[in-house]
């Protein structure tokens, strides 16, 4: 199922959707699955699972914490299909957020192929743009996948036209220019970018949802950016309720919090 | 030389997009396109300015004292069973070849009206270059350096505080040079309009190889005309040694044309490619995606980048250069390991037959000289990069030789 569904629902109920970030693995194989089921449980419209990589040049200190703890625990590219199966079964749509490295030596379209049998909607990819990513389009064209790229604050309207021509389920909007983790203001440029993105979308006639994300972590944010945007996508705050718990059920119960906060909000933003 | 012949590809490659082949691009976030188109277009027309390659000559002949010299290495020689001449990149300003590259790269960041640099490095070589290069423009200058890093190389994390930088220890991962990479491309997709990243080798996405190919260029350029003038031909072989590969693809480039002149890389060892601890990326690795590039990587089954192992903080790196590569599969040059131990071995007989500290980097190339030079013969002439000076590697030379005074061997 494309993300795009859960967009529309949402955008039909007069809200924005909800997107949240977690790492496969983090903070356990099962512990992961069972934080994205609670997120799906108490509000999340979208689920991105993380495939926990050695070097996330875009994620700040909290993902690349989570991420290193995953890796530590012996996680695997498998069991981020395991992962991915796992959720999509709540009936969501899972995207698999990933560096591209994992994927181009897995072989693309092995992997494409192997993420749709998961049940997998697509692939957000933070270091591939479409320039690079020819083998890409056409596996995700074969398995019918979404593939979810990046417009920044500094992209020209060239280029936000090129990217949103080759999305497929939303575009996501990068509110800030730096990495992730969640930050007390978000940039005033970020409404200015998914006004313009919406214009480029709106000339080619196209309905594609914009979701804008890093750097949101509040109800308050998240109804802000509800006020603009299609979707508000969330990561490092989620993880730090994980991390900050002392065992997993105390971390599940403040995700669980974070997402009726977070689901709140989107509600009030419009 | 003049810049025109520094500055200008031999070949036709990379293409307008940054591939050699299948390698090159441009994997990188799109916060940072604009940035990547904004230094492509820049130093394209820096190229064609000839202000901008007058200034560059000019610091370049004036400030970090080229043209370097090309030295007979007659004693050293006689162990290669070869003539052997060594290009002496450590006798620039800062003590390497590094420098050639920052020059060019500080007076771009200059041009773009960018005030501030960001750099990684590993051996200190690199950030000691920049912090130069910032404090000669009146630019500010922050340098990433894996926390490993920093405790073998505490000479130049003092020398880059001494010059002004700010040295920022990085703790993740294997806390390396791959780790250095990462955190300054955080920093520089959270700083890009005053911020400009001064990559230290031939990696990272396109402009960066072919720009810093043709920074460094001019060591092959110079190596080829004073080879020519001194022995009245072409060397038979060139070797250098490869981490990210800068010294090398500097040198090798003005002789991919030169049919009859062999091309050798010499990549970290450590000890020894089958033991898995090691940096030999072209000998051990596989086709991957790292840091902006598609070049060959050291990685799992996964898909996880590996961690290395070289006592030569230079060469700690799982990937390299993507011309590299490209020259690797079309066998145009040739790449082989060096361990730690021939390394250590040909830095001794370099210091004791020809009175030269070499930087434990070079002293891989130098081993490799050594073993070419058998293969070829006494009639042979082997040119070898000798990308920088050893200061920096004394504390490691002298407690692995048990040099250091009773008790301060750790």
């Amino acid at each position: 199922m494309s993300a795009q569904t859960a967009y529309d629902k949402a955008k039909a109920d007069g809200r924005a959707a909800l997107v949240g970030y977690l790492p496969a693995g983090f903070p356990s194989y099962e512990g992961a699955v069972q934080a994205a089921k609670t997120m799906v449980d108490a509000g999340c419209d979208v689920i991105e699972i993380g495939l926990p990589y050695t070097d996330p040049m875009m994620d700040g200190p909290t993902i690349q914490d989570a991420v290193h703890r995953a890796l530590v625990g012996g996680v695997r590219v498998a069991d981020v299909f395991r992962t991915v199966e796992a959720v999509a079964a709540t009936g969501v749509p899972v995207l698999v957020m990933t560096y591209w490295n994992p994927v181009d030596h897995y072989g693309v379209d092995r992997f494409a192929r192997d993420l749709a049998s998961a049940g997998g909607s697509g692939l957000i990819t933070p270091d591939l743009t479409p320039e690079e990513g020819g083998p890409w389009l056409e596996a995700s064209d074969a398995h019918g996948l979404d593939r979810v790229f990046l417009v920044a604050l500094s992209s020209t309207d060239e280029r936000i036209e090129a990217i949103t021509r080759a999305c497929r389920g939303f575009v996501y909007a990068a509110s800030l220019m730096g990495v992730t983790g969640a930050r007390s203001a978000l940039d005033t440029g970020a409404p200015r970018l998914v006004e313009r993105t919406r214009a480029v979308l709106d000339k080619a006639g196209s309905a594609l949802p914009v979701g804008l994300g890093l750097g949101v972590g509040t109800g308050a944010q998240a109804a802000e950016v509800a006020g603009f945007a299609d979707g508000v996508i969330v990561g490092s705050a989620f993880i730090r309720r994980l991390l900050d718990a002392p065992d997993l059920a105390a971390g599940l119960a403040g995700v669980r919090a974070l997402t009726e906060e977070l689901a709140a909000g989107v509600r009030h933003g419009r | 030389m003049t810049m025109d012949t520094a500055a200008r590809g031999a070949g036709p490659l990379p293409d307008a997009t940054g591939h050699f082949g299948r390698f090159g691009g441009r994997f990188a976030p799109e916060a940072l396109m604009a940035a990547l188109d904004e230094l492509a277009r820049e130093f394209e027309t820096a190229k064609n300015d000839p202000a901008f390659t007058a200034e560059l000559e000019d610091l370049l002949a004036n400030y970090a004292g080229r043209p370097s010299l090309l030295t007979e290495a007659a004693r050293f020689s006689e162990h290669a069973g070869a003539r052997v001449l060594l290009k002496r990149e450590d006798l620039n300003h800062t003590g390497s070849h590094k420098i050639n590259n920052v020059l060019g790269q500080a007076l771009l960041t200059r041009r773009m009206g960018k005030t501030r640099v960001i750099a990684e490095t590993g051996a200190g070589q690199h950030g000691v270059a920049t912090a130069t290069a910032a404090a000669l423009l009146g630019l500010t200058c922050t340098v990433y350096m894996g926390e490993v890093d920093t405790e073998r190389q505490a000479l130049n994390v003092a020398r880059m505080r001494m010059l002004g930088a700010e040295v920022i220890p990085v703790r993740t991962g294997s806390r390396t040079l791959k780790d250095a990479c990462n955190e300054a491309f955080r920093d520089w997709v959270a700083s890009v309009d005053d911020t400009h990243y001064c990559i230290g080798s031939v990696m990272g996405p396109h402009p960066f190889p072919v720009m810093v190919r043709d920074f460094q260029r001019v060591i092959g350029v110079e190596a080829r005309r004073q080879c020519v003038e001194m022995t009245g031909a072409l060397p038979d072989a060139v070797v250098a040694c490869v981490g990210g590969g800068s010294n090398a693809i500097g040198t090798f480039h003005a002789f991919v044309g030169d049919e009859s002149v062999r091309l050798i890389g010499f990549e970290a060892g450590g000890d020894g490619v089958a033991t898995g601890r090691h940096a030999a990326t072209l000998v051990g690795g596989s086709l991957g995606v790292i840091h902006g590039m598609r070049t060959y990587l050291l990685q799992d089954d996964d898909g996880q980048t590996l961690e290395t192992h070289s006592i030569s903080a230079g060469l700690d790196y799982p990937g390299v250069g993507p011309e590299h590569s490209w020259l690797h599969d079309t066998g145009r040059a040739e790449y082989r390991e060096i361990t730690d131990a021939e390394a250590m071995e040909a830095f001794a007989l370099l210091c004791r037959t020809e009175g030269i500290i070499p930087a434990i980097e070079s002293a891989h190339a130098l081993a490799g000289a050594l073993k070419v030079g058998k293969e070829l013969g006494p009639d042979a002439t082997i040119v070898v990069c000798l990308s920088g000076r050893g200061d920096k590697d004394m504390h490691t030379a002298a407690t692995f030789f048990g040099l250091m005074p009773e008790g301060e061997n750790a």
